[in-house]
């Protein structure tokens, strides 16, 4: 395959950056899309030219690294993570266009990596439970319904690639949240603090800069775990149920 | 409990997820008024006098125990006030997505969002334009369309009689329907409703009936005077 990409290249956090223009050829089908961008470099680097950073790590769809805006879309044209995407889904001479997620929240470090220690900060501020460690409890000592536990499961799928952020219209980082909440809600293990956990966090993603959510959809639509909506919902109901039990 | 060991620093003193409680509240305030109001409307095809008695009637609601016009003015301080909670959360919810995306995309795919999103926004500004043009037509009647008038009744034939009074009407009905369609689904979000997908259709259901309801039923009266069906 013949390829045009249009990468967007930043040389760091206070450089305006811009879109260059690169020919690649010899791209194979199979190839994943990080593996044509690391063909990319490589043809850069026998040049003496910087290599386009972009993040990555466990390539097989599970860590959450890789997310890039790939043609305006989340991941790119597939409901998966960059790293699981393959060039078979697009056609021998299409333009490429890539970016770095946008939000103020996650600030461009260099070319497409973008710094997402803003969600590390809202899982700091209650998305834990708080539990003695020590010898592991047997399994069945807290019995969780079937329905609660797929439910959980559901929720935890969320690896925490931002993509919901970079789709979103508001930038509003609702869904990962939302995931979190409904996560450790549906365990009996999350009840002590589900209130003070849904006040502390949501208090911290306004404050990290995202914005509010508009209930689009969009962020579900891109999420590469098909999250559903259901968890922002949940979240809010948790929110004024918190309220309630405050005053 | 686990404390965190982060510092809070200066957060926004409202939370988004409040604004939009706000919002979600102050607007099934006016849904149920607009479907009062739609109710109301429709008495036109019932005749003059049912039309005239009933606007009478809407004064004297509720007296002796309320003063003339106590009903009236309850109801009108009612929507006043979720008025300015609805629009200034809409404006400082509108003012902060501005801000959490300062450096927009070289390329976005064309969103079926993106388009509902503005048209909450303009749609809602349109909205919060015609409903000053409405008080001043059909409340204070400081514009007068199609005449002078004796009685209610007469004054709506009037007005309706005249096709951009008609298109004006139905621009903000069609305003109207777009808002609710969204924004019922959206309340029911803010409110925590949505706890699985069946609840998300029935969700979706809901909002698609009302909006349907509701533009139907206000497009009806304006539509049947200018067309001389309503003697
Ligand atoms: C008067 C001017 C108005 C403005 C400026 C306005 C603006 C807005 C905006 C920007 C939203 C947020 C949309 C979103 O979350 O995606 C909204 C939501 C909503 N609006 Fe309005 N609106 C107005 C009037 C109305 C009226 C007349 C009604 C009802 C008949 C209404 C009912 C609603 C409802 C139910 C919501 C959903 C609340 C939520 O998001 O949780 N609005 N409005
Ligand atoms: S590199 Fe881990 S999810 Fe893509």
């Amino acid at each position: 395959m013949k390829l045009t990409l249009k990468i967007w290249r930043q040389s760091g956090p206070e450089d305006k950056g811009g879109v260059v223009t690169y020919p690649i050829e010899g791209v194979s089908e199979d190839m994943s899309f990080l593996e044509m961008l690391d063909v990319l470099n490589e043809g850069l680097i026998a040049e003496g030219e910087e290599p386009v950073a972009f993040d990555s790590d466990c390539r097989e769809g599970i860590c959450g690294m890789c997310g890039v805006m790939i043609n305006g879309e989340a991941h790119g044209p597939e409901r998966t993570t960059t790293c699981q995407l393959h060039m078979r889904s697009f056609r021998d001479g299409d333009e490429i266009v890539i970016e770095p997620w946008r939000a103020d929240a996650f600030p461009v470090i260099k070319d497409l990596c973008v710094d997402r220690s803003a969600f590390d900060r809202i899982i700091q501020a209650g998305g834990y439970i708080s539990a003695n460690t020590g010898s592991a409890p047997d399994a069945h000592a807290t019995p969780v319904p079937k329905e609660n536990a797929d439910r959980a499961f559901m929720a935890a799928e969320c690896i925490g690639c931002g993509a919901c952020v970079a789709a979103c219209p508001n930038a509003s980082g609702m869904l990962f949240m939302g995931s979190k909440i409904t996560h450790l809600g549906e365990f009996p293990q999350g009840q002590p603090e589900r209130d003070a956990r849904v006040v502390s966090m949501t208090a911290q993603h306004d404050h990290e800069g995202f914005g509010g959510c508009t209930n689009l959809g969009e962020c579900s639509r891109a999420c590469p775990k098909g999250i559903p909506l259901n968890v922002i919902s949940q979240m809010n109901g948790d929110l004024l149920r918190a309220q309630r039990h405050r005053s | 409990m686990a404390t965190s060991t982060i510092d809070a620093g200066k957060r926004p003193k409202t939370g988004s997820i409040l604004l939009k409680t706000v919002m979600a509240v102050s607007g099934l305030i006016f849904v149920g008024f607009i479907l009062a109001h739609m109710y109301g409307n429709l008495m036109i095809f019932a005749g003059r006098e049912t039309f005239n008695e009933y606007a009478h009637h809407l004064r004297e609601f509720g007296s002796p125990m309320l003063p003339e016009k106590g009903f009236l003015w309850v109801m009108r301080i009612t929507l006043i006030v979720a008025l300015v909670a609805h629009a200034g959360s809409a404006f400082a919810l509108w003012s902060r997505a501005g801000k959490a995306r300062t450096t927009r995309y070289v390329q976005r795919k064309g969103q079926w969002a993106t388009f509902v999103k503005r048209s909450m926004r303009w749609g809602g500004a349109a909205l919060l334009i015609f409903v000053v043009f409405h008080i001043l037509h059909f409340t204070t009647n400081t514009i007068q369309i199609g005449g002078d008038y004796d009685n209610p009744a007469d004054r709506l034939l009037n007005s309706f009689g005249v096709w951009w009074a008609v298109l004006i009407y139905l621009f903000a009905v069609a305003c109207l329907g777009m808002h609710l369609l969204h924004g019922i689904w959206s309340a029911g979000m803010t409110l925590g409703l949505n706890r699985s997908l069946d609840a998300a259709e029935r969700l979706r259901l809901t909002a698609i009936l009302v909006a349907v309801v509701v533009v139907v039923g206000f497009a009806l009266p304006p539509l049947a005077i200018f067309l001389g069906l309503i003697p």
